[in-house]
């Protein structure tokens, strides 16, 4: 219906860190209908406190009513909507890409260079990268790398911060 | 405060219990249970009612929740007696109904026994993957000395805020491990913090909306009663001069004989609630969720009034209607906070044209009903003569439900006690037997359908032996007739599954259980059968044999606006 007023939007939420939080979050979006993107999950700097990133997608008004609703939950300390354009976002992943020859190696080691990985594991056969960027860069650098075949990815979903001394805390 | 002693937990748990001012707690016993119920014996002031079945004691804890304000606990053993209490626990959560539910739990930790949680162990369940979705708030007891502040915690979260269930999963081995327990009231949840005062600005944006609108109209929720609200309501109403709806869950916040009641909105709502609501333009809504069966199609809800809507639940703003001014608070606040605003400005004058209109709209909507027949509109109207205006009625689910929403007037909060969100059959005489033992000095009668009543009929021993008596009033249709009325209606007649027949004989199922048991087919046994039950303080069943071919009117029928009600009140 408001498919058209569809946007991504990342939520940080700080919740206790305890058994069954993960949980009562991951059931609360499944009943509701919404869809969890991506999510990462974390101890912060403040103890027994952890934080999840949610990357969801929806129009406004479902975006106001998954805020609302993680607010809900007993254990689900602080929530926020990040603002897109005000926030640094990361994801990691390591991918593994067969080589084919000796050439396709350097060729690939020349890629990963221009995107800024790290070649961590080197057999005869294949390369293991480590790439850190926002979501669209790895998109484009696997993207490159499915002419010499991915053998296996791992991603860790996004995570993110705002800018500046704008930041979500607990006060102790 | 704080107090030390050595116990075990099943100890720690009752003594807790105690501090909460628990009296009442409605359970079964079984045996990942049994160190509680053990320790049971040494704890007096609490009052075990056995249930003879989970679902009943869930239900009845709700009860006794709804008509007294206080939280309603419930036990249960592990397994199949903690998911039996889940449909009781779902309906008190969609109800937004204070109740703690305990259940036993295999241990948490065994020596050389595979009887331990994880292991899919006998009477295993797990419970709080299970309740997470149903409940406000769920834990499991890991060590005897958390039990104080996990007892606390719960209540409060209970209670506060919008109130609902909580279940307390407890492992057996930490029933009986023992420990030094401190015992405090220190509560401390950094994730929870419900707002209760209102925002000045929303209030004055409101009062000023309200004190401008040409036809207000207040819609008045659970939530009015939940927060004990109803004299706030009452005032503001007098002041405004504005006629009062309520939901169906609202039943109770106003009284239903004032001049300014105009019913119950909804689905088989008062059609003079149905068609003023539309003609308002200023709403203001308190406690209410806008459920589907109040609000009928949502593209013809009022689409033209200004909205103000009061909730305590921000979750609940601009979930399913859209409002112009939203107020997070609890209802008794803003209300109070907006009359105060509103009474600095000038006075309405009662012979205003909207008060014109509601006048002549009540004397053509609801005339007042001359006939005698044998049928649910004079049973009920009849009913509301023979009980006090403080009596407690509760309702199972279905055709009787809904007739007494429309013909039985409740005149006073927590009177009328009802599963209005799950829809529960079978919820009202348990319901009733924990109404009863919260106001034991009053009268408390559950209108009931045959359909329902037979899916929680056990709880008659419940009621008979533990001496808690309450009258069922069985609109014995023979049919599961809400169902068979949408057969009827939308489905050429095609009867399936829908007929019940007339078994049990009612009169002999009570006798069985040591209740009395009376049928009646006229207007003046249904009065004499009813004195009877009343004065007796017997239980008792009283069959009322109707036709199984009548309707619930008038009625929306489904996907329609509340502007498109068939039939007359």
């Amino acid at each position: 219906m408001e498919n058209q007023n569809k946007k991504t939007s990342v939520i940080a939420a700080l919740v206790e860190n305890k058994p069954g939080v993960l949980h009562s979050v991951a059931n609360m979006f499944r009943r509701r209908g919404y869809n969890i993107e991506s999510i990462t999950v974390g101890h912060t700097e403040q103890k027994g406190i952890t934080r999840m990133t949610i990357t969801v997608s929806g129009d406004e008004k479902t975006l106001e009513q998954i805020t609302k609703q993680m607010n809900k939950l007993i254990d689900v300390i602080k929530v926020n909507q990040l603002e897109p354009e005000a926030i640094v976002t990361r994801e990691l992943a390591l991918v593994k890409i067969s080589v084919p020859d000796v050439k396709s190696r350097s060729d690939i080691i020349n890629c990963v260079e221009v995107f800024r990985g790290r070649v961590v594991d080197v057999s005869p056969e294949s390369l293991m990268v480590e790439i850190t960027g926002t979501p669209d860069k790895l998109d484009a650098f696997f993207n490159l790398m499915k002419t010499y075949g991915i053998m296996e990815l791992a991603r860790t979903g996004l995570t993110a911060l705002s800018r500046g001394v704008k930041s979500i805390k607990i006060d102790e | 405060m704080a107090t030390k002693a050595k116990m075990n937990g099943a100890n720690a748990l009752l003594e807790s219990l105690e501090r909460q001012g628990v009296k009442h707690v409605f359970g079964i016993i079984g045996g990942a249970i049994l160190p509680v119920y053990d320790a049971l014996c040494t704890h007096p002031r609490i009052r075990h009612i056995l249930a003879r079945h989970e679902q009943g004691a869930a239900h009845a804890a709700d009860g006794y929740a709804r008509a007294s304000g206080r939280p309603g606990v419930c036990f249960a053993t592990s397994g199949p007696g903690a998911t039996n209490l889940v449909t009781g626990i779902a309906n008190a959560y969609m109800d937004s109904s204070p109740i703690i539910a305990l259940t036993g739990q295999v241990p948490s930790v065994a020596k050389n026994s595979s009887y331990v949680i994880g292991r899919d162990a006998f009477q295993e369940a797990d419970i709080i993957g299970i309740t997470t979705p149903i409940t406000k708030y769920n834990c499991q007891i890991s060590t005897v000395a958390e039990i104080p502040s996990t007892v606390n915690t719960a209540f409060y979260i209970a209670t506060t805020g919008r109130p609902g269930p909580v279940v307390i999963d407890f492992p057996k081995n930490i029933q009986a491990d023992t420990a030094n327990v401190e015992f405090t009231s220190h509560i401390d949840i950094r994730g929870y913090n419900p707002t209760i005062n209102p925002h000045p600005l929303q209030i004055r944006k409101a009062a000023e909306c309200i004190a401008d609108a040409e036809r207000p109209v207040i819609l008045a929720g659970g939530g009015v009663i939940t927060s004990n609200a109803t004299d706030e309501l009452l005032t503001v109403a007098e002041l405004l001069l504005a006629p009062v709806a309520t939901t169906f869950m609202g039943k109770g916040a106003f009284p239903e004989i004032h001049p300014l009641s105009i019913g119950c909105i909804g689905m088989h709502g008062n059609p003079l609630a149905n068609k003023l609501l539309l003609e308002a333009d200023v709403l203001l809504a308190v406690g209410t969720r806008f459920g589907d069966r109040a609000t009928g199609n949502l593209d013809t809800f009022c689409p033209e009034a200004k909205k103000i809507h009061i909730d305590i639940d921000a979750a609940e703003i601009g979930k399913n209607v859209d409002v112009d001014i939203p107020i997070v608070a609890d209802a008794k606040k803003a209300l109070s906070a907006l009359y105060e605003r509103l009474i600095k400005q000038a006075k309405r004058k009662p012979d205003n044209p909207w008060m014109k209109r509601v006048k002549e709209a009540k004397a053509q909507l609801n005339p007042p009903n001359e006939n005698k027949e044998f049928k649910p509109k004079s049973l009920l109207q009849t009913l509301r003569k023979l009980l006090s205006d403080s009596a407690i009625v509760t309702t199972e689910v279905g055709q009787n439900q809904m007739w007494a929403a429309l013909y039985f007037k409740a005149l006073k909060p927590r009177t009328f006690i009802s599963s209005g969100g799950l829809g529960t059959m079978g919820f009202g005489f348990p319901a009733a037997i924990g109404a009863k033992t919260a106001c034991p000095e009053r009268t408390v009668v559950d209108i009931a359908g045959d359909g329902s009543f037979i899916m929680t009929e056990q709880e008659l021993a419940c009621s008979v032996i533990e001496d808690i008596p309450v009258t069922v009033i069985v609109l014995n249709n023979s049919v599961l007739g809400m169902v068979a009325q949408w057969q009827r209606m939308f489905y050429k007649k095609r009867y399936i599954a829908t007929k019940l027949g007339t078994y049990p004989d009612f009169v002999k199922l009570a006798e069985s259980y040591g209740a009395q048991g009376f049928r009646v087919t006229t207007i003046p046994e249904f009065q004499k059968a009813v004195q009877t039950a009343i004065k007796s303080k017997v239980t008792t069943v009283i069959d009322v044999p109707i036709s199984m071919e009548e309707d619930v009117v008038p009625m929306i029928p489904p996907g329609c606006g509340l502007n498109q009600q068939v039939g007359d009140y």
